[in-house]
């Protein structure tokens, strides 16, 4: 997906990610983000706020292309709705070393990943609402806004 | 409460990820403490003290998958840590140098910091940030379950103008007297 910036933030936003980035080891990162669940955990008092929060942090970061290196398990269409797609992973990267206990069972810290992929998303031009399911594993739910489908159509006419 | 499991990080040896999602996540997590608290001294201190938890446990994924052999020396250690853990999750090897006589104060110059790839400068109400200071948390935790106690802090810092990022490594017992303590 080419990155498109619709608004100019900083020239920071705008420089090219040319370099060949390096990669990191899964341990290091499932450790940083572990401990950002904890932290945000001791600030909330609903399992929602935190998902919520997870959520936000996974969109602060501007991210230009996709991070996690491999694909999803399986993508899937809503039949009863054109916006609407499934992204389902088994076993999401991000969940590898969190252990949710049964009292806080609905969290699901692939909120994180959530609020990535939307983060993704708007920049490209394609705004859409993502949330974190449990479903399949995790499924993330992607509700591209009204403008996209409409465009997608007004292109296949041509 | 949310726990890591007991899945071992370390029997994942070939899983690697790409640094720019670690390198934003690291990005998130200073931001949200920036918000959290208006001192920087206190997201100083929220950083080392996550970097500490975080190193007691990454010194296993490290010995794990580095097998190195054990350090006979403090500067055999910071050379381990510049050259081996640092190349490991960073992708970077700072250049060491010894700062004393006493051959227990170290000095790590980093030329290229992974962690501040996306960052151009503090902002300026946030002067006194030490924006990598979870890396000292990490050295500092991880030395301590190796049983070697030691101040790490950010001597000079890119981010705040200095010429350099250094960080600053001090062994705080002397190796002499940790083997005379075991012969007892």
């Amino acid at each position: 997906m080419e990155a498109r910036f619709t608004r100019a933030k900083s020239p920071l936003l705008e420089r090219a990610l040319g370099r060949p980035r390096g990669e990191v080891a899964l341990g290091a990162f499932a450790l940083l983000f572990s401990e950002l669940v904890q932290y945000c955990q001791r600030r909330v008092y609903s399992v929602a706020e935190l998902q919520a929060r997870l959520a936000r942090l996974g969109h602060q970061g501007p991210v230009w292309r996709a991070l996690f290196g491999k694909e999803a398990d399986k993508l899937e269409q809503a039949n009863d709705d054109p916006r609407t797609y499934y992204v389902i992973e088994r076993e999401p990267l991000v969940n590898a070393y969190i252990s949710v206990p049964r009292e806080n069972s609905t969290l699901n810290c692939a909120a994180f990943a959530a609020g990535l992929v939307e983060a993704v998303l708007g920049a490209s031009g394609f705004p859409a609402k993502v949330t974190a399911h449990w479903h399949k594993g995790t499924t993330l739910m992607i509700k591209f806004d009204e403008a996209v489908i409409a465009r997608d159509k007004s292109l296949e006419g041509r | 409460m949310v726990f890591l499991t007991n899945k071992n990080p370390c029997t994942e040896t070939k899983v690697m990820i790409k640094s720019e999602l670690f390198v934003l996540t690291y990005g998130a997590l200073v931001a949200q403490l920036c918000k959290d608290y208006e001192k920087d001294e206190d997201v100083n201190t929220c950083l080392d003290r996550m970097g500490y938890a975080i190193g007691i446990r990454l010194i296993d994924d490290f010995l794990a998958r580095s097998a190195v052999k054990r350090c006979r020396s403090y500067s055999e250690t910071a050379d381990m840590i510049a050259q081996v853990a640092f190349k490991m999750y960073l992708g970077v090897t700072p250049s060491v140098s010894c700062s004393s006589a006493a051959g227990n104060e170290f000095s790590l110059i980093l030329d290229k910091n992974p962690l501040v790839d996306f960052v151009e400068e503090l902002p300026a109400e946030r002067a006194s940030l030490c924006y990598c200071n979870l890396l000292c948390g990490v050295i500092r935790g991880a030395l301590e379950i190796v049983h070697l106690a030691a101040e790490v802090t950010f001597l000079q810092d890119r981010l705040k103008g200095d010429a350099v990022t250094e960080i600053g490594i001090t062994f705080l017992r002397k190796a002499e007297d940790r083997k005379h303590r075991r012969n007892k």
